[in-house]
């Protein structure tokens, strides 16, 4: 396995200003060597969220976690954002922006003002910001709906417009937080075609965290599977199928039975 | 437009209908004659006496519409940047909240004096008492509306790179701004009372000194009809005043009434 790192080394919780060019040279992206994090309850006890989680990703990859509630992904997901810091181990990732599970749309801003936030905290002027973000409407199949403010827009319209506004962050790691869990069977089928569309042109590194184990299989070059809280690595299943993958293929098939037995092992164990 | 008059004149009907069914039942029972009129003038009376002293009541309206609204308006921008210095810095909510609290409890008619030995027989004085009596709701809800974006939401704006002043200016602000004018909505119904109090308690030079003034010297002159003509002028101040400020969030707040037209 390549121990070598291009990446920039560990940061602060809020810190990393920097913004990299996402296509530069191969290597890990993120790096997790044996990270703990513990939380202190109301009442004072300790309790581990992830306990020696190691983990690495390649540039351009895109990894699922999958797992039972509770099992610390969305803890994980932060640390690698940046939100919080390990309480034990390394942990090293190129500067990553999240995408939250519940839209979290602003409801005072148009569709297109909402994509383009990132670009406005970066101090770009709001007609460049909006037609940045115009451009990418077509490609994301919202065009037509660049004036519409969040409460006119469907569920799945508008995971797409915060799909957006995390693509123009412009950062080179997208960490995906079950970005369709709240949207219904089809719409949730829909999305998940559309991402792989969305993310064919400009392969970016993602990490994707779902507790929907054939989510995991249709979409992610590599499967983590984490066992119940707290956390750790119970098992990994590298997808090596083309796509498009039809969830009735018998590759997908296979893997989501893989995939489903380890997670069975990991809560009885 | 022409259309949608028959179900405008349906929903004026149920407050016309409330409305006139208690003005009948206080003109019957002022009509029985157990209470002199001193008392309780009949409607038919308070509005005979609105009528014939439309000119002295509406030269008292002045003032006191004048104390109101710029009275409103101060409280707002009071409570607004009393509510954003409490909500980015904690030190100062643990030092200006329980003042806060306290200073509504403080009797008019305690510092009444003090304002006039200030600030004379103005307008001043009594924006003042206005401005203590109105800005509270504005705080509170305002600090409300700033803690209503959420922890998530802010994380998120984290990893967009925003600023402490960024989170602020892009969520925080804007989910306050409605928030603020609920506030100065409840603010209006006590910022009328408020301008009656603030003229009773500190004397007004001038001969319309407003309405508050004229209600009391027309009840110590048991001329009972006038004052509750000008009684019913700060009633419909009040009214329309609320009813401007529902407006005015409206417009300014579209987002917070996803449904709009539909609902009054």
């Amino acid at each position: 396995m390549a121990t070598e790192l291009q990446s920039r080394t560990s940061r602060p919780p809020g810190g990393a200003k920097s913004l990299r060019d996402p296509t530069k040279a191969a290597g890990n992206t993120i790096e997790l060597q044996t990270v703990e994090r513990t939380f202190t309850d109301r009442r004072g006890a300790r309790v581990p969220a992830l306990a020696g989680i190691s983990l690495r990703v390649a540039r351009g990859e895109l990894v699922a976690l999958v797992g039972p509630s509770g099992c610390g992904k969305t803890t994980l997901l932060e640390l690698i954002c940046g939100l919080q810091a390990p309480d034990a181990g390394t942990l090293e990732s190129e500067p990553a922006v999240l995408m939250p599970q519940r839209d979290l749309l602003l409801p005072w801003l148009d569709a297109l003002d909402n994509a383009a936030l990132a670009l406005r905290i970066a101090h770009v002027p709001r007609a460049q910001a909006r037609e940045r973000a115009a451009s990418l409407f077509a490609e994301l199949g919202l065009q037509g709906f660049e004036r519409a403010h969040p409460s006119e827009l469907s569920g799945g319209m508008r995971q797409r417009v915060a799909f957006a506004r995390t693509l123009l962050a412009g950062k080179p790691v997208l960490c995906l937080d079950e970005p369709f869990g709240a949207l219904d069977a089809i719409t949730r089928a829909e999305m998940q075609d559309w991402l792989v569309r969305a993310l064919a042109p400009t392969p970016r590194t993602v990490v994707l965290v779902t507790h929907d184990v054939e989510e995991a299989v249709l979409l992610a070059d590599r499967v983590v599977v984490l066992s119940s809280r707290p956390g750790r690595v119970a098992g990994e299943i590298d997808v090596a199928l083309p796509r498009p993958r039809g969830r009735t293929e018998a590759g997908v098939v296979a893997l989501r039975e893989r995939a489903l037995g380890l997670l069975a092992g990991s809560a009885s164990a | 437009m022409t259309r949608s008059l028959p179900s405008r004149l349906a929903r004026l009907l149920p407050p016309l209908l409330l409305a006139l069914a208690l003005l009948g039942a206080w003109e019957l029972y002022a009509d029985l004659g157990t209470t002199s009129s001193f008392v309780l003038p009949a409607p038919h009376a308070v509005a005979s006496a609105l009528w014939d002293n439309a000119g002295f009541i509406a030269a008292n309206l002045g003032p006191t519409a004048e104390e109101v609204g710029l009275g409103i308006l101060l409280a707002l921008a009071l409570g607004f940047a009393l509510a954003v210095a409490v909500h980015l810095s904690s030190p100062l909510r643990r030092a200006v909240y329980p003042l806060a609290v306290g200073s509504q409890a403080i009797p008019v008619a305690v510092i009444a004096p003090l304002l006039v030995f200030w600030w004379g027989f103005g307008v001043l004085p009594k924006l003042v008492v206005i401005v203590l009596i109105c800005f509270f709701p504005v705080l509170v809800t305002t600090v409300d509306g700033l803690r209503a974006i959420e922890g998530e939401q802010l994380k998120l704006l984290r990893t967009l790179d925003a600023s402490r002043w960024q989170a602020f200016r892009f969520a925080e602000l804007p989910a306050a701004l409605p928030a603020a004018l609920s506030g100065a909505r409840i603010a209006l119904a006590v910022g009328v009372i408020g301008a009656y109090i603030a003229e009773s308690q500190t004397a007004t030079s001038g001969v319309h000194a407003g309405l508050g003034h004229e209600i009391n010297a027309d009840l110590t002159a048991l001329q009972t009809p006038r004052a509750y003509a000008a009684a019913f002028v700060l009633f419909a101040l009040a009214i329309a005043c609320f009813y401007a400020l529902s407006l005015a969030e409206r417009v300014l707040a579209p987002w917070a009434h996803p449904s709009r037209g539909e609902t009054t």
